[in-house]
This record gives structure tokens, sequence and C-alpha cells, in this order.
């Protein structure tokens, strides 16, 4: 089939920014044959990074982010409808309403779900929430509105800081309960880790680092407060649990396939790997679900929580879906991110966990705008601006060529000339908030259970 | 007889028409160095790292020599295209604020209708002609026209703007020979002369507040505070300049070139949808900004394997970039639907261009209102007379006649 196009059926589980993105490109690729979307949300496909933020400030209505498409896609959506499984000799997805779509091209794009608090009882009380979906932010932002007397954020991490940040800016009192020594530290390390601590200080949160929440306290069913290791407590009328996501990869147990916990493996053609770490050819993986071998980072599989990869990596999957084998190509993009909170755009390029050093190359500390530059023996992996986007690109070559670090003297807006220091990144074990940035190792996750196939 | 330097040549005025040739050559060379001891960069990859570059300077003051022009220029305050960050980013945010996102999102959009108005005014004054010169009659009065209605400057004080602004551009020729030396000192004085003026208008304003942006530049602070009276002078003459001179040359060129290829000409008339793209192209074909010669190193870097001192100036040659064949496939064809187009036309990087979206719908509007126009017509001279400036490059006069 050399040269020519493909037209099977391909099926796409997960209807969001991954799955949408990457039907747009499958018909942009010219794919005529027959395309079905399935997702397990009620809605057709819309974009996250608002929710935690435009839309918590009541600028923006939780109804109002769906995402642009760019073409017709001309596809069979199957919406408010879970995949619970796949046959993988039939070569069939099985929905939760029975029906089983036989496929020829597989694309696995189920993203993550909010880590739900650990105890079900508290969890379930009047005014415990999460926010993944478009839903938790019509529910957070509609609690927010009724102006509640302190709200209680549980991880700082990216989504629970900008939360903190949507509150103080509605004027509400909040407190931030994080388990490591800072908020942002298990993305960004401990010189921005101790900077935004400071950050979000100087705008009135009340932070508490160092403590974990043990008990949500509630009365007739309602959130009435919290208690934390210290023994300290607060009143509290809503809590958010921000503690991080989990991937939606349950639905695969018995696929064969090598999903687990910290997602789906596939090659840097984005083509899955099974349990043995066989690749395959027919199922392919994209966005938050997926773990990519990286070149710029020793080949260590990737898991990333960026939306910008959700994009990128769908591209690539679609392109290979329908491409013969010559004229695929590898997804290599460099993992980049942003976040805004407190008046502050933070942008990162590269893996700054992926680090042993940092410095701040541009700006200063003080001033609140400038460029830390992290290394890893002695090249440079990573860079994050704080107002300061436009600087990314330099440092976004220096990543990709493995330029020296610490980088060359001479820039003229550096205001802090210090020596680089222990980029000080914490083990993902010691924080309240999964990081949205991992690097988990280099071997596809074998699953122990061996499938008998066929049955 | 000593033979010139690449630079020489490429500024020598009689190859204004066409410095094609010469950026092919230079970009054959690499980086090289020329015998005054600058350095000059024309392949796309590397002037795009350097415009990204923290360690390359636009301020004068960085260079180990600068020369005589300079330091008398440096008299004066630099406006923020002539500064490093974080002064740069400070008068940038501040002049951003009455002119678009975040705070004034809509300021662009809204003149929409003004620029087709005025657009077609100025078509409508020489419809019956014969002979039309496209710059006096029509891609000079409209950006100046737009840009002065934005500052707030008094249409009838157009004809000063245009004398200051002539003396000004004509003092960026790097062509030695007697008459330089009064070319620099009398774009001084039209520099100092228009500062001055601007100064005393926005202050008239202080206090009255009207709808234009000197206005707001003297009565609205945001979080950065406002500016002073020198940085208010320097960045309003900025302003004025850079905001109207560049678009005077792509409109002449978008003319220039489609005259040139009627096939592009026909398309853009049946499909005017393809415009934005047209104009795109243009800016990477024939961009106003030839050549960005202030650029300095603040440490050694290494550029396509050539050390560049600290200190040695370094001229980016944005128009060489726009024609490497390593980036831009078939570089030397005029192709109104090319995709992926990321030309050097409004620079790149902390310095990108400040009024690229207006200069973008100035053009597109322009050029759309006259196209159905120009049918009738051709080019009376080809090559037209060219500026001196080989910096900013553009027609002096663009003749057309009809039949
Ligand atoms: C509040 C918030 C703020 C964010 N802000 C930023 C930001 O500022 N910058 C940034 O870079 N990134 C941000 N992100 C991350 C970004 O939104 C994600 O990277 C992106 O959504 C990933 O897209 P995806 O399609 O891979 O997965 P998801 O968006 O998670 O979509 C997966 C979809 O699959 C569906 N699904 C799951 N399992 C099944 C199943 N078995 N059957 C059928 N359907 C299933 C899910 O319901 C879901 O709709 C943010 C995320 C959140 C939640
Ligand atoms: C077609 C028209 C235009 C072209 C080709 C053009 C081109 C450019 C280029 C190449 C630069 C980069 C200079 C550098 O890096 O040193 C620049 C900067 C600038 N331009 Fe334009 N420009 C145009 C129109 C305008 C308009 C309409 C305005 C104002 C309203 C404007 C205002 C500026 C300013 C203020 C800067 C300096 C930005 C900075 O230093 O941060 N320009 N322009």
């Amino acid at each position: 089939m050399s040269g020519e196009r493909y037209d099977g059926r391909i099926v796409v589980v997960g209807a969001s920014l991954a799955g949408l993105r990457a039907a747009e490109t499958l018909r942009d690729e010219g794919f005529a044959g027959s395309l079905t979307l399935v997702g397990e949300e009620p809605h057709l496909p819309y974009d996250r990074p608002p929710l935690s933020k435009q839309v918590l400030l009541g600028r923006v209505s939780a109804q109002d982010v769906g995402l642009p498409s760019r073409r017709d896609v001309d596809a069979r959506w199957k919406l408010g409808v879970r995949a619970r499984g796949i046959d993988p000799v039939a070569k069939q997805v099985l929905l939760d309403d029975g029906e089983r779509l036989p496929f020829d091209r597989l694309l696995i794009a189920t993203g993550t779900r909010a880590r739900a608090w650990p105890d079900p009882a508290e969890a379930a009380l009047d005014g415990v929430l999460t926010l993944r979906t478009r839903d938790d932010a019509d529910r957070l932002a509609e609690r927010l509105d009724a102006g509640p007397r302190r709200v209680l954020v549980i991880g700082a991490g990216f989504t629970g800081s900008e939360i903190a940040s949507a509150c103080r800016e509605r004027g509400l009192e909040v407190t931030v309960a994080e388990r490591g020594p800072a908020p942002l530290v298990g993305a960004l390390g401990g010189t921005l880790g101790a900077f935004a601590a400071r950050l979000q200080r100087a705008h009135g949160v009340d932070l508490r680092c160092g403590v974990t929440v043990t008990a949500l306290n509630g009365g007739n069913g309602r959130l009435t407060g919290a208690e934390f290791s210290d023994g300290s407590r607060i009143e509290a009328d809503v809590a958010v649990v921000a503690l991080g996501a989990v991937r939606n990869t349950e639905w695969l147990a018995g696929s064969g396939l090598a999903a687990g916990p910290r997602g789906v493996a596939c090659d840097a053609g984005c083509r899955a790997f099974d349990m043995y770490g066989i690749v395959t050819d027919d199922v392919f993986v994209a966005g938050d679900v997926a773990r990519f071998p990286h070149p710029l980072f020793e080949y260590q599989m990737l898991s990333l929580e960026h939306w910008g990869n959700a994009v990128a990596q769908a591209e690539v999957a679609a392109h290979n879906m329908v491409s013969p084998g010559p004229r695929r190509r590898p997804h290599l993009t460099v993992p980049a991110f942003w976040s805004s909170q407190f008046g502050l755009n933070i942008k990162s390029v590269g893996v700054p966990t992926f680090s042993d050093q940092v410095v701040i190359a541009q700006g200063s500390l003080r001033e609140g705008r400038l460029i830390a530059v992290y290394g890893y023996r002695g090249r440079v992996t990573a860079a994050v601006s704080v107002n300061r986007a436009k600087w990314l690109e330099h440092y976004q070559h220096l990543i990709e060529t493995a330029a020296p670090f610490p980088p060359g003297p001479g820039a003229a807006d550096l205001l802090d000339t210090g020596p680089p220091v222990s980029s000080d990144v914490p083990d993902p074990q010691h924080l309240s908030h999964g990081p949205t940035v991992a690097l988990t190792g280099h071997l596809p996750d074998r699953r122990l259970t061996l499938v008998r196939q066929g049955d | 007889m000593q033979p010139d330097t690449l630079f020489q040549r490429i500024t020598d005025y009689a190859n204004r028409a066409d410095p094609y040739p010469l950026y092919a050559e230079l970009r054959e060379n690499g980086v090289t160095r020329q015998d005054d001891g600058s350095y000059l960069v024309g392949t796309y990859h590397e002037i795009a790292a350097l415009l990204h570059d923290p360690r390359i300077s636009s301020d004068y003051r960085s260079r180990t020599h600068p020369d005589e022009a300079m330091i008398r220029r440096n008299e004066r305050p630099p406006s923020f295209i002539g500064l490093d960050d974080p002064e740069h980013d400070r008068l940038r945010r501040i002049a951003m604020r009455p002119f678009g996102p975040p705070h004034s999102p809509g300021r662009i959009d809204e003149l929409h209708g003004d620029i087709t108005r005025i657009a077609e005014e100025l078509i409508d004054a020489f419809r019956g002609a014969d002979r039309i010169d496209i710059v006096d009659e029509f891609a000079y009065p409209l950006p100046v026209t737009v840009i002065c209605r934005l500052l707030g400057v008094p249409h009838e004080d157009v004809p000063r703007i245009r004398a200051w602004t002539n003396a000004i551009i004509d003092s960026f020729d790097f062509t030695p020979g007697a008459d330089q030396e009064k070319r620099q000192q009398a774009g001084l004085d039209a520099r100092d002369a228009m500062a001055r003026y601007l100064g005393e208008l926005a202050g008239g304003r202080r206090g009255h507040p009207s709808e234009d942006m000197l206005s707001a530049l003297v009565n609205d602070a945001g979080p950065e505070g406002r500016l002073t009276d020198v940085e208010l002078m320097a960045t309003a003459t900025l302003l004025l300049i850079a905001g109207h001179e560049t678009t005077v040359n792509l409109i002449t060129n978008g003319v220039l070139t489609l005259l040139r290829h009627p096939d592009a000409h026909k398309r853009l008339r049946d499909e005017p949808g393809l415009m934005p793209r047209a104009v795109e192209e243009l800016l990477r074909y024939e961009p106003p900004v030839h050549m960005l010669p202030q650029r300095t190193p603040l440490a050694d870097i290494e550029v396509a394997g050539v050390t560049v001192p600290k200190g040695a100036p370094l001229i980016l040659m944005l128009a060489s970039g726009n024609r490497d064949p390593l980036r831009f496939d078939d570089p030397d064809r005029f192709d109104p639907e090319r995709e992926d187009n990321q030309h050097f036309g409004f620079g790149s990087g902390i310095h990108n261009c400040f009024g690229a979206p207006l200069a973008r719908l100035e053009t597109q509007i322009a050029l759309g209102a006259l196209l159905p126009y120009l049918d009738d017509f051709h080019l009376l001279d080809d090559p037209p007379p060219y500026r001196r400036s080989p910096l900013l490059r553009g027609p002096r006069h663009l003749l057309i006649a009809r039949g």
C-alpha cells in the first residue's frame, strides 16, 4: 500500500482536545473512511484551561468554552457513552451501552480525571468539589458566586494555585494546604516554589505548607471545616480537592496493552505497546493518557498533562494512523506549558523536573519577571519564564541543541546575579498534588496478568 | 582599486532596485566580517536565533566603538526600539496600553471603517486620471492620516510631519559622501523638532482627555505608571514615524509587485479572501525593512561557526533571511498563497513590530480597495526610482498609467 492513503474504519475513544484534533487531522490528511468518536462526557469537545481561570472569575461561562472546530470532521459522535474495553482479537471497542464498534485503527485519547478525596464519606459532603470538567467548573463557579466565608484548596499544583488565585481575585478568603514545602515545587523545583509561596502570601492566601489535611468535617451532610496534620483546624464551606490527575486507563485492563496508572505506553510514533513491550500497529495513543519516550530526556518515558502536547501528539498520531511506514513521523515536540495566576503569566519549556540545577538567567525574582533555566549534568533541559514569555524561544533552542548549562553570561536584563543552585525537585511521593509532568522510566509498564485471548 | 565590501555594495544606491542577488551572495558567504569590523548575517535560522537571544542588545551604547553619529544621537534619550529589557519592556507596555490587548483590545478593529473610508476617498480623488503616482496620491496619505488620527495629531500638520520624517529617514543612509555629515545633522534636528512638537501637543491634553493615544498616554496610568516628559517625546516620535513610514512602502511595494505579477493580481481580484495571506507574502518578498543595523552582542557569541566579539556591530539582513532557500521553498517566487510563511517583515522576538496588527489591516484594506481599479493600468517606470535608504527601502514615486 506504499504511497496510498489508508481508508479503513477508525475509532477514537476520548472526545476532548486530543480526540478532536486527531479527527481533524485525519480528515486533513485525506482519510475518507468511517470515523467514530466516543466520549464519556455528554458535551462536544471543550477547552479545559479556562475552567480554572476565566470561568472561576465569572468572565466566561462554563457553557462557552467549546473548542473551535478547525474543519468538519464528518464523524459519528457517540457522546455520553463510556468505552469499557477492547477486544483485541476481534478488533472491537466495547461500549457501556452494549454496542461493539469494529475498528481497523484505534486511537486512545481518554486523558485523565481528577484524583478524588480518599475518604468517600468526606468526599460526599456538600461543598467538597474537584475541578476537571465543564460541569465541575460550573458547580465551583456557582459556589464562589454564593460568597463562601472561606475556601479550602487541597494541593498547590498548577490547578490548586490557579483556583486560589481566582478566589483572591474575587475577594474570597482562601486557605491552601500542601504537603510539600511550597506551591508548584513538584513542577518547578525549590527556587520558583519559594517564589510562588511568597507570591501567594503577598496576595493574602493563607498558605500552609508541609501539612496534610487529616479530616474534612461536616454537619448535616455539609462541609464545615478541616483539620490539619499539625493539629490546627479551620472553618470552610467549600473545599476543592486538587490532588492531581489519574489516568483513565482502567477500561483497558484485559486489553493486553501496556496500560497502567502512569498511562498507556507508546513509541515515538504514538503506537501503543502491548504488555510484553511489543509495539502494536493498529492502536495509537495521544494526549494526557499517553506515556512516550523522548530523546531530549534520555529516552525516558514522559507523561505530560499539557494542552500543547495533546494537540501535537494527536496530530502525529493521526498522521501515522493513515500513513505507510516510511512516511510516519516521530512526536518530538519539546514539552511546553503555561499557567496564569496572581497576575503573572508563567510558561515552561522542556522538563524542569529533569534537572539538578537552576539559575536565574534573566530578570529577577524580586521584580517578578524572570527566566529560570534548568540544567541536568551540564546541559540545558528546561526554562521557565515569569512575565517574560517572548524569550522562551531562545531557551527552547538551547534545550533542543543540548546547549551547555549554565548558559553563557551577557543577557541584557540579568538583575539577579547568582551562581546556579540545586533545583530541589522533590520526590513526588512527598507532595499533595501529582505533578503535571512526570518522568516515568524507560520501559513500558508490564501487566502481570496474562490475558487469554479470545475469551 | 580596493574591491568594495559586500555591505558597501548592498548599501550602494545603484543596487537599490534589486539587492536580492547580493543577498544570495551574502547567504553563500556565511557570517561575514566587513572591513569596518561589523558582521553581516543573512541566513534565516541564524537571524531567528539572534533575534531571540537575550545577549543581543538593541542599544547603541553597547558598542565598543560607537560612531560619531551614534554618539550625537545618544545625547537624545533613545526610544524603546533602541533600548533593552527591562527598560524596553516597561516602556513598550505603557505604550501598548492605549493601543492593544489586554487593555485596549478593540482599538485596531475599530479603525476598520475609518481606514476603508480614507482609502475610498483617496481613490475617488484620482478616479478619472490617466496617470497616478501611487506614493503621493495613495500609499503615503493613507497611513499618515490613520496614525495622525490615532495619536491625535491635527491633519493640517501633516506637511510638517512629512518634511521631518523625510529628513530622519534620509539620515539612515550609510553611503559615505560629502553630504553625509549634513544629512545626519538634518536628521537629528528634525527628530528634535518632531519630539518637541509632540511633547507640546500631548502636554496640552493633560487634564483635558480626548479619545486619542497621546491623551491616553498623559492622562491614564496603568500598573507601570506613566511616561516622563522625555520618555513621552521619544515614544510619541517613534510611534509617529514607525507608524506610517514603513506602511507607505508596503502598500507601494504591493502595487508594484501585483503589476509585475498579473497572474497573482487576477487571482486576488477573483478571490479577495486571499488578501491577508498575500500581504504576508509581500512582507516576505518585498519587505519595507531590509535590515536591522543596530544590534550588538553583549558577550562573544558564536553564529554559524564564526565568533562575533562583544561590542561589535551586528547587522541582521531581514530581507535576505526572507529569501533563504533553506527556509522557504522557491524563495524568489511571489506566491500569494504561500503557507507556513514565518517571515521577518515585522522582525521577531521582543522588538517585533508593535504596530503589526494596524499595518496588516491598513495594507489589506488599501490593496483590496485599489485592486479592482488597477486592471487598466501599467507601470510607467520599472524599476521605479527608489528612496535613498537601504534600510527602509521603497520607491520614491510609483507612476502608473492607463492603457
Ligand atoms: C482546570 C484545568 C486547567 C488546565 N490548564 C492548563 C494550562 O493552563 N495549560 C496547559 O498546558 N494545560 C492545562 N490543562 C491541561 C489540559 O487541559 C490537558 O492537557 C488536555 O485537556 C488534555 O487533553 P486530552 O484530550 O488528552 O484529555 P482530556 O481533556 O482529559 O480528555 C479525555 C476525554 O476522554 C473521556 N474519557 C475518559 N475515559 C473514557 C472512556 N473509557 N470512554 C469514553 N470516553 C472516555 C473523558 O471523559 C474526557 O472527556 C488544564 C487542565 C485542567 C483540568
Ligand atoms: C508595514 C508596516 C510595518 C513594517 C514592515 C514594520 C516593521 C517593523 C520591524 C521590522 C520592527 C523591528 C525593529 C527591531 O527589531 O529593531 C518594527 C518595530 C516597531 N514597529 Fe513596526 N512596522 C510597520 C508598521 C508599524 C506601525 C503601523 C507602527 C505603529 C503603530 C509600528 C511601530 C513599531 C514600533 C513602536 C516598533 C518598536 C518595537 C520594539 O522595539 O519593541 N510599526 N517594525
